[in-house]
């Protein structure tokens, strides 16, 4: 154990540094985005700012400080200076209970390559998520616009609809590992079955679940085919219309932390965490469970873009009887089948 | 120490949140308030040693439940309350309420004032302990609540339904 000034000075660095390396993520992820549905569309997407436009990101932050930040005269000025920064801060919260590798040992101090281990560490994140639709929905209230409002009672009913599929589909993977704590759930995808195919959750049964995950996470996130909080052809801009400057670049900051956070946890829960093939000298052994969770973070955060750049949007109807009536039903089937599979076994 | 100073702040701000949520005029800023108390509610079960039932309040409570109460404000756009300047009822039952819940209150507390405070990990906490409390120890009252809270939602779906459009869905099908 660590004494009490050793761990506040750990935590304290740690966090730091996961809150750094976070931004930096989320700035480069809207780079890569920008990049690669340039790409898709026969576009080159950023290049004058920076070799192949790698320092866009920082313009763009530069620019986002500096522009007046308007604030509407209709507005309720409580809630809607409030709203931003709910949204930021409920985002960034989740990342306190995201491990990202082994335990480390620095200088004689062990540590785990996560901010805090604590043994309900999925609840958490799903709490904070579930937190996070006051953020687009008081945006929208407070605005006073009908865009606005429009956009966060699309977000708040699509957030709490898949939000019971996307609990569901986590279920199975907590009935096969028997943990709520997400290191342990990772720590149960170790090893690999006939030799060679790892013992990750996906192959282990629930890939019906990690689809179910990967849909409802879309609409969870607002993003592509489910923006229709944003749909910019019929609602200028969703929920954030009203805001600018560094207030609108908030939201944006917090789709794009809940984007990653997500990614995240579909690495941890289906995916085998940082479980891959460890070969080397000891440091390369040290930096590769690391590696391999942020190459599958990154392969997740591609798909999202990938289905960006390829699918129309859905309409407000069919989004919701899409949830209701197909997702839903077959989240629970695989609930119920992966329950009885693992009772019989027992 | 640390955990007293914890459950003053908590305290404090559940306290503030209930307090705030009868003065505001608006009803989304009493919601808010609702919000916070939740929340804080949630802290001091976490103090318990109760991280489970701190975690489905967060969920529940805060998260789903009162998420529906800010969005039927939103979309009704409910306008601020008006205030009267009392009414005699509440004079007239209101104060020995009052006064009956705080000596009942303060009976219960002096009555109990030997007991040793909980310390977290002597109640059943973790989910695995629930767990085995809700679908062993107490499986028969468990399922008989999830029936009634079916059969809540079953009598919400007919109240809520119209009957012209039970006769339109009759006359498709």
């Amino acid at each position: 154990m660590l004494s009490v000034e050793t761990f506040i000075i750990v935590s304290v660095i740690k966090t730091v540094i996961a809150i750094f390396v976070l931004l930096t993520a989320v700035a480069y992820s809207v780079w890569l985005e920008r990049k690669v549905i340039g790409h898709i569309q026969n576009r080159w997407g950023p290049t004058r700012v920076g070799p192949f436009g790698l320092l866009q990101p920082l313009a763009d932050g530069i620019k986002f400080l500096f522009k007046e930040d308007l604030t509407p005269p209709h507005v309720y000025k409580p809630l809607y200076i409030a709203a931003p920064m709910l949204a930021v801060a409920l985002a960034l919260t989740s990342i306190a209970v995201i491990p990202i590798g082994n335990w480390i040992t620095i200088g004689g101090i062990q540590t785990p390559l996560q901010i805090t281990d604590v043994n309900i560490g999925l609840l958490i994140i799903l709490g904070v998520t579930s937190l996070g639709v006051y953020g687009v929905a008081l945006a929208g209230w407070s605005s006073n616009s009908k865009y606005s409002l429009l956009g966060g009672l699309r977000a708040s009913a699509q957030m709490v609809s898949y939000e019971v599929s996307l609990g569901l589909s986590l279920i199975g993977v907590l009935i096969m590992s028997g943990t709520l704590s997400l290191r342990g759930i990772v720590d149960a995808q170790g090893g690999t079955f006939l030799g060679f195919i790892p013992r990750w959750n996906i192959f282990q049964g629930q890939i019906v679940a990690f689809f179910i995950y990967l849909m409802s996470a879309y609409a969870e996130t607002n993003r592509v085919p489910f923006d229709l909080p944003e749909a910019e052809t019929e609602l200028v801009a969703g929920y954030h219309t009203e805001y600018s400057a560094m207030k609108f670049a908030m939201f944006f900051m917090a789709e794009y932390v809940n984007m990653i956070t997500v990614a995240c946890l579909a690495t941890l829960l289906f995916l085998g965490g940082w479980h891959g093939p460890i070969f080397g000298p000891s440091v390369l052994q040290a930096i590769l469970p690391v590696f391999w969770f942020v190459l599958k973070v990154f392969v997740f955060l591609f798909i999202y873009i990938w289905v960006r750049g390829t699918l129309p949007r859905f309409r407000y109807d069919q989004l919701m009887a899409f949830g209701w009536k197909f997702l839903l039903p077959l989240a629970i089937a695989n609930l119920v089948i992966t329950a009885l599979i693992v009772a019989l076994k027992s | 120490m640390l955990h007293l100073a914890l459950f003053l702040i908590f305290g404090a701000v559940c306290v503030a949140g209930a307090v705030n949520l009868l003065a505001q005029r608006h009803p989304i800023n009493s919601a808010l308030s609702l919000v916070v108390v939740m929340g804080s509610l949630a802290g001091e079960y976490l103090l318990l040693g109760a991280e489970f039932v701190a975690a489905v309040q967060v969920i529940v409570y805060a998260g789903a439940i009162m998420v529906l109460f800010v969005f039927v404000i939103m979309l009704l756009n409910a306008g601020e309350e008006e205030r009267t300047r009392g009414i005699r009822i509440a004079v007239l039952f209101g104060i020995p309420g009052l006064l009956v819940g705080s000596v009942l209150i303060a009976w219960v507390l002096i009555a109990h004032s030997g007991t040793q405070p909980v310390s977290v990990g002597a109640l059943p906490g973790p989910p695995r302990e629930i767990a085995m409390l809700l679908f062993h120890d107490f499986l028969l009252p468990f399922e008989v609540t999830s029936v009634l809270v079916l059969i809540a939602i079953m009598g919400a779906v007919v109240l809520a339904s119209r009957p012209e459009a039970v006769e339109h869905t009759k006359k498709e099908g």
